[in-house]
């Protein structure tokens, strides 16, 4: 049984920022991720804003770890080379209560030091977003708010992780942890094992379960569901700001996200729901949530709608981040509990991680041959022509247009199979091929191919995104074979 | 290194519009370079394998490949040149003649310089996430045409238990070939309360498979966690699904045939006005878009139910934007055209004084209807319809002589009037 120093579970943003992190350091890293891809659960499903740091109090776990990871993305986006924008935030107040609780929220920001937040007058909002409706009474802005692509970024996270040693195990769902020796031994459910002096538990959703598995502390984790949907790069609506409505209890509200990738986003809802998986959107919120953005931004149509999807924040009692060595069994991390801002948190809950197992002992000697940096993900729709003809010259595939929508070359799709992404929606997300308005009408079929040549799986092994889910059943000439067989 | 290209007149698309034009100009002694994307000229046809092609151009009845090959051939024939495996990325528009970005495996980056472009680009099909169709995003939900394509070209079997939501012709077409190939299908979804595809499909294609068509029903709900497992529909009433009549069809596959959407992207990015309605371009009387040289035809411009009308009014706009390229085109006003009563649109959206045919979507569905033109109060043509529906277009042929002897500010308004017919 292979032995590691540390084995983290999750590769969500939180598992893989924690071991792109933690691999600087002499220490054999595992991370083992259930999906087939890194990121697949809670991480690729957001609405991918990097927050400004003015809606909690630094009293709390997740607004001091939000304003410090905010603060670290533009070192981390040289770095790693992902898809970010520091477009700025602003929250519109339409009635005088909302105005005051906005105040109120300018008045923590303050507190916070988020630099450069301002208390806007109506005029000061319209001049800041001219995609605002014209009811504004006023608002807040802070130029420090930001927007990421969560897969990239999250995709960027573990390759570094990968170049300085990190292992990923995908397909890898832990199912039994036995303490032996000062050490856990892992099992996942196809029986691979592995033994991990410590464990990282960073399983989202599932944190609570993977607690219950190490018969560490008992909690529960509330899915709250939110749909986002997701307008053409055509859309008039697209604004220059994050834009906020006045936040409630439970939830920031639904916004409208002018998208790293030039699409629009209006969403999300936040709804308790029981079941973990459930992913699925609803006739209801979709109206709900065209009605309220287009109170802030008029310009929002559902005639320019390209897609829906759903996805859960990890929440838990007490809404505040639960970071911190397990009290009830030894060699365990809890990061549970990271909602959002867990994606702005992400860079600062990693070092938060690493100073914690220092704390408890785990030596940190940097390892000498160290990788800081990933190469550049180029991508052809943003090449010049003379740069496009340079590419062509080192690689012809470079100039073959697969996704015609987002302007997706064979190249950049052979480039993330070959860094390990072989399900449709892993190619997806590293690469936007099937992400704009034809929603792979036209490419995937292409994609399948490239796939199935690239890796010797057959066009019926290919899934969406691993499990079940495969796309073909099987061929027309074998169904006349069996018939014959019949008569 | 850049490539640099000349030619009269670009025709981007080489299905049937872009053929068809093609070989129309090529015809006339142009200059003609057909670009296509795709590696082999044809189109969306080449994946149609049925037949029912070509019953009013060719006199005789083709399979989509057939029809494709034989435009081909036309076109080779004539003279015209074909750049297949050619994406266009961007399309310039300069004072005295047009750019074209091409990006292709084979040659890198080519820069062609046109006299005039006929944008003949074909749809896309509008799908599931388009929509918001409510439910999870799982394995198995294909457009319709996606299925057509890895079913007849590739081999490959999209599913065993299908639902197709819409009934656009592909749609139909596709719930027969999909049971011809032993994959159940257990009914085919209309949000409508008509059918949205030809009649002889709805007969041929369900009626004679026993395949039911739900109307005027909704799919509340996509459901599976890796793989479609389910689709919920429930009946409309009032525009609103009734959900206490909401049932649960077991299923693994869902196809997509509701509309198709013109690709209009690069010459809306080059300035060319979009008619809302069509979404494809505004086209005036010469079949030219609102930027000067740009011409458009085929599902690009409206979406046509025959291919045979494709072909029509391809050859027309091929003879446009020769005239242009030549300097004969006809300049000055011309009359609009508006679609004000049971009509979708008229296209053209304006008409030269010379005969003009010109193409209506109706509506309404009704088993007769009178079609008439006027300028304000003015008849200036009527005629009677048969079997009216969205599904069929109608067409209606404007003699030169009528259009001449309109006034200067003459407007020509088409309403289409149901007729009661005595049973």
């Amino acid at each position: 049984m292979e032995e590691y120093d540390i084995a983290i579970i999750g590769s969500g943003v939180t598992g893989s920022a924690t071991a792109c992190v933690l691999s600087r350091y002499d220490l054999r890293i595992a991370v083992l991720e259930k999906a087939a891809d890194v990121g697949f659960g809670v991480s690729k499903a957001n609405s991918g804003i990097v927050h400004g740091g003015f809606h909690y109090p630094l009293t709390t776990l997740k607004g001091r770890l939000e304003i410090q990871g905010n603060l670290m993305f533009e070192k981390l986006q040289y770095d790693l080379d992902f898809p970010f924008r520091r477009c700025g935030i602003l929250v519109a107040a339409f009635t005088e209560e909302e105005l005051a609780i906005v105040h109120k929220l300018y008045l923590r920001g303050v507190e916070n030091r988020v630099p450069g937040i301002e208390f806007c007058s109506r005029e000061r909002m319209l001049a800041l977003e001219e995609k605002l409706s014209s009811d504004v009474m006023g608002g807040l802005y802070a130029p420090n708010g930001g927007v990421v692509e969560p897969y990239r970024y999250v995709f960027s996270l573990s390759e570094l992780a990968k170049a300085n040693g990190a292992e990923f195990f995908t397909r890898y769902e832990v199912v039994k942890a036995v303490r032996n020796q000062e050490l856990w031994e892992l099992t996942a459910v196809d029986g691979r094992q592995l033994r991990a002096k410590w464990v990282v538990n960073a399983a989202g959703l599932f944190a609570d379960q993977v607690s219950e598995i190490f018969g560490a502390e008992k909690f529960r984790i509330v899915p709250r569901k939110g749909e986002e949907y997701l307008l053409d790069r055509n859309s008039k609506a697209y604004p220059s700001k994050v834009i906020f409505p006045v936040p409630t209890a439970h939830s920031k509200g639904v916004l409208v996200i002018p998208t790293v990738g030039g699409t629009t986003m209006v969403g999300p809802t936040a709804e308790i729901t029981e079941d973990k998986k459930d992913a699925a959107t609803t006739a209801a919120n979709m109206k709900a949530i065209f009605a309220m953005a287009k109170n802030m931004v008029p310009a929002v149509s559902e005639r320019d709608l390209i897609t829906s999807f759903s996805g859960s924040r990890p929440s838990m009692a007490g809404e505040d981040f639960m970071i911190a060595p397990s009290e009830v069994v030894p060699g365990l991390i809890q990061a549970a509990g990271i909602q959002s801002p867990g994606l702005t948190a992400s860079p600062a809950v990693a070092e938060y991680i690493r100073d914690l197992l220092k704390e408890q002992g785990v030596r940190m000697t940097e390892k000498k041959h160290l990788v800081t940096s990933l190469p550049q993900v180029r991508m052809i729709r943003e090449a010049s022509l003379e740069e496009a003809a340079a590419l062509h010259q080192e690689n012809p595939s470079w100039t073959r247009i697969i996704c015609r929508c987002e302007k997706i070359s064979e190249a950049e799709i052979v480039n993330a199979i070959r860094r390990g992404h072989t399900t449709v929606d892993g190619i997806k997300f590293y690469t936007r091929a099937g992400m704009g308005r034809c929603q792979g009408g036209f490419c995937s079929y292409k994609i399948l191919k490239i796939i199935a040549r690239e890796t010797g799986m057959s066009m019926e092994e290919i899934t969406k995104r691993g499990r079940s889910g495969n796309l073909l059943f099987g061929k027309i000439t074998e169904l006349a074979e069996k018939d014959e067989v019949k008569s | 290194m850049i490539n640099h290209k000349e030619t009269d007149i670009a025709v981007i698309g080489a299905g049937a519009a872009g053929l068809s034009a093609g070989a129309a100009c090529a015809s006339e002694g142009v200059r003609t370079l057909i670009i296509d994307r795709e590696p082999l000229p044809g189109g969306v046809l080449l994946q149609c394998i049925h037949n029912g092609f070509g019953l009013h151009y060719f006199k005789e009845e083709l399979t989509g490949p057939e029809f494709a090959g034989r435009m081909e051939e036309k076109a080779r024939q004539a003279g015209a040149e074909f750049l297949m495996d050619h994406t266009v990325m961007e399309i310039r528009n300069q004072e005295d003649k047009k750019e074209l970005v091409l990006y292709s495996a084979e040659d890198g980056v080519t820069l062609v310089h046109a006299k005039a472009v006929i944008f003949a680009a074909g749809c896309r099909e509008r799908n599931r996430g388009n929509l918001g169709i409510p439910g999870d995003r799982v394995a198995g939900i294909f457009t319709a045409g996606l299925a057509q394509r890895l079913l007849n070209m590739d081999g490959f079997l999209p599913g065993k238990k299908a639902v197709i939501v819409g009934s656009g012709d592909i749609g139909l077409i596709m719930a027969r070939r999909l049971s011809w190939c032993g994959i159940k299908v257990e009914t085919v979804v209309e949000i409508l309360p008509h059918p949205s595809g030809l009649s002889r499909n709805i007969a041929q294609c369900l009626d004679d498979f026993n395949i039911p068509l739900r109307l005027a029903t909704a799919v509340t709900k996509i459901g599976g966690s890796d793989r479609v497992e389910y689709v919920r529909i429930a009946p409309l009433v009032n525009g609103e699904p009734d959900l206490s009549r909401e049932e649960t069809i077991e299923c693994d596959t869902v196809l997509f045939s509701v509309g198709l959407i013109p690709e209009t992207e690069l010459i809306r990015n080059c300035g060319v006005t979009i008619n809302p309605v069509t979404n494809g371009a505004v086209a005036d009387g010469n079949m030219m878009t609102s930027v000067p040289g740009i011409f458009s035809c085929g599902n690009v411009l409206h979406v046509h139910d025959l291919v045979d009308f494709v072909a029509e009014e391809s050859e027309l706009c091929a003879k446009k934007a020769v005239q242009y390229i030549k300097g004969r085109i006809k300049g000055g006003s011309q009359i609009p055209t508006e679609a004000v009563k049971n009509l979708g649109y008229v296209i053209p959206n304006s008409a030269l004084c010379e005969t003009t045919r010109f193409y209506m979507r109706p509506r309404i569905l009704c088993p007769k209807a009178v079609l008439t033109v006027r300028n304000g109060e003015e008849i200036i043509y009527q005629k009677n319809v048969l079997h009216v529906k969205p599904a069929e277009m109608i067409t209606a042929e404007l003699s030169g002589e009528k259009l001449q002897n309109l006034p200067e500010d003459a407007k020509l308004s088409f309403e289409l009037e149901p007729v009661e017919v005595k049973s």
